[in-house]
């Protein structure tokens, strides 16, 4: 038999990115939402999360090293491929490049956001609280950087999931493939909404 | 349409495989019901261009003549289509021609789609039959898959899905639509269907079904209305289950 490992390291990618990673992003969201109800819910919230057991062991095989795996393959497939929409302007096509689009955007933005949140909390110059977040998003340049990069990551989260549906042999029917369109559509804005919600609270306090 | 009496061909041509393209445009007598291969064919006759300069005349490949063979595929217009079945009269003008990009060049606009039966050969797109004795005739088929399975048959190998796949190019080493959908097409074979896990594993083969992007083009420009999408994705489903089998043991196999 002859090799194999593509085959193997692109499921796992599929999986991954859906399986921790877009589970972890959505509970990021819910639990950053808490800052809605005041920033006493959010502190509280943002305690329990930073205080659970084996946060550290949690953080890297949950978070960490899916992401690391997950945007290292991903470069690698967002430069084997050659962007034609000019030529087939199709939906799907669309969906395609602008999946590659909001991968990169989201990575910058991920590794910016980690390095000023958890990096600067681990190296102890921060404290994971409300004012932390509301001292980067009173910035109006920060503000935006961080709607661009929550509104690209929800989207590659939501298109990824039409694609893990596809990749997993779920969704097999044209008419399955429409209807989970929707449905992710539907995520989409669900997710957005969270994500921005919060921010505008975060940075101007309604 | 009639009053038009000029036909205007943009062709990129290539003298051989290693030699640089060029542009080179024509201008023909318009004639009722032309198609692109008759243009050619006007060229062919008098191979002059629109400077009135005397050239080679432009090569292509064609067979058939009615969109089954796949031989005649070009980029017409920016589109990838049998010239063939392209009507002169429902194409904008000046009407540009250029060889697939996906394959490599021999001259002018014939292509060298071997990758694709190379492809053909990972995914063991065929039934092993022979024998050193008459091994009788194989199980039936149901009327109901028959029908559908027809459609899968009708690929004719053209290499307009390898075209207009983001996925399929120099970079990255993906065997294409074209060859998935012919595997799910010979493991649906009754008899084909022995070798099964076989076509599974050569789709799995590095390039193969997980090269698959999801843009979706294959089955918007096929021309023979295949359902490749949802061939890719019986073949993910497929092969995700051959995969666990492989690694957990099946009850089918020591």
């Amino acid at each position: 038999m002859a090799e194999q490992r593509e085959f193997f390291y692109r499921r796992l990618h599929s999986f991954l990115g859906v399986v921790p990673i877009g589970i972890f992003l959505v509970q990021h969201l819910i639990v950053n939402h808490f800052a809605v109800y005041g920033e006493e819910s959010f502190n509280q919230a943002a305690g329990f999360m930073g205080g659970l057991p084996f946060v550290l062991l949690l953080e890297i095989f949950v978070i960490y090293l899916p992401i690391l795996f997950h945007a290292i393959l991903g470069v690698y497939i967002v430069f084997t491929a050659r962007n034609n929409v000019s030529r087939y302007g199709f939906f799907r096509n669309w969906m395609f490049k602008i999946q590659r689009i909001t991968g990169i955007i989201t990575l910058i933005f991920i590794v910016w956001h980690v390095f000023e949140t958890r990096v600067q909390i681990g190296l102890g110059n921060a404290e994971a609280n409300y004012s932390l977040m509301e001292g980067i998003l009173t910035n109006p340049f920060m503000f935006w950087f961080y709607v661009i990069g929550v509104i690209s990551t929800v989207f590659h989260f939501a298109n990824g999931l039409w694609s893990f549906l596809v990749t997993w042999g779920i969704t097999q029917s044209p008419k399955s493939q429409r209807i989970s369109s929707y449905a992710c559509i539907g995520v989409f804005f669900a997710v957005s909404y969270l994500g921005i919600r919060t921010l505008i609270k975060f940075a101007y306090g309604v | 349409m009639a009053e038009q009496s000029k036909v205007t061909f943009i062709i990129t041509r290539q003298d051989g495989p290693d030699s640089a393209p060029y542009e080179e445009t024509f201008e023909i007598p318009y004639r009722q019901n032309m198609n692109v291969i008759s243009g050619l064919m006007e060229i062919r006759q008098n191979p002059v261009n629109v400077k009135g300069e005397k050239t080679t005349p432009v090569m292509w490949d064609m067979n058939c003549l009615e969109e089954v063979c796949g031989a005649c595929s070009m980029v017409i217009n920016g589109t990838a289509r049998q010239s063939c079945a392209a009507l002169v009269d429902q194409l904008e003008q000046p009407i540009r021609l250029e060889p697939m990009s996906t394959f490599p060049v021999v001259r002018d606009l014939i292509v060298d789609r071997e990758r694709m039966f190379d492809a053909l050969k990972q995914v063991k797109a065929w039934i092993p039959i022979d024998g050193t004795h008459d091994l009788g005739p194989g199980p039936r088929m149901p009327e109901k898959k028959r029908q559908w399975a027809y459609e899968l048959s009708k690929c004719m190998t053209c290499g307009v899905c390898l075209e207009a796949c983001p996925n399929v190019n120099d970079k990255s080493n993906f065997i294409g639509p074209a060859a998935i959908s012919q595997a799910r097409l010979f493991n649906a074979h009754p008899t084909g269907e022995m070798n099964a896990s076989d076509r599974l594993n050569g789709l799995m083969e590095d390039g193969g079904i997980d090269g698959c992007g999801n843009s979706q083009n294959c089955v918007q420009v096929c021309p023979k209305g295949i359902p490749l999408t949802t061939s890719i994705a019986a073949m993910n489903r497929a092969t995700n289950i051959q995969a666990f089998k492989n690694f957990f043991g099946s009850d089918s196999t020591l």
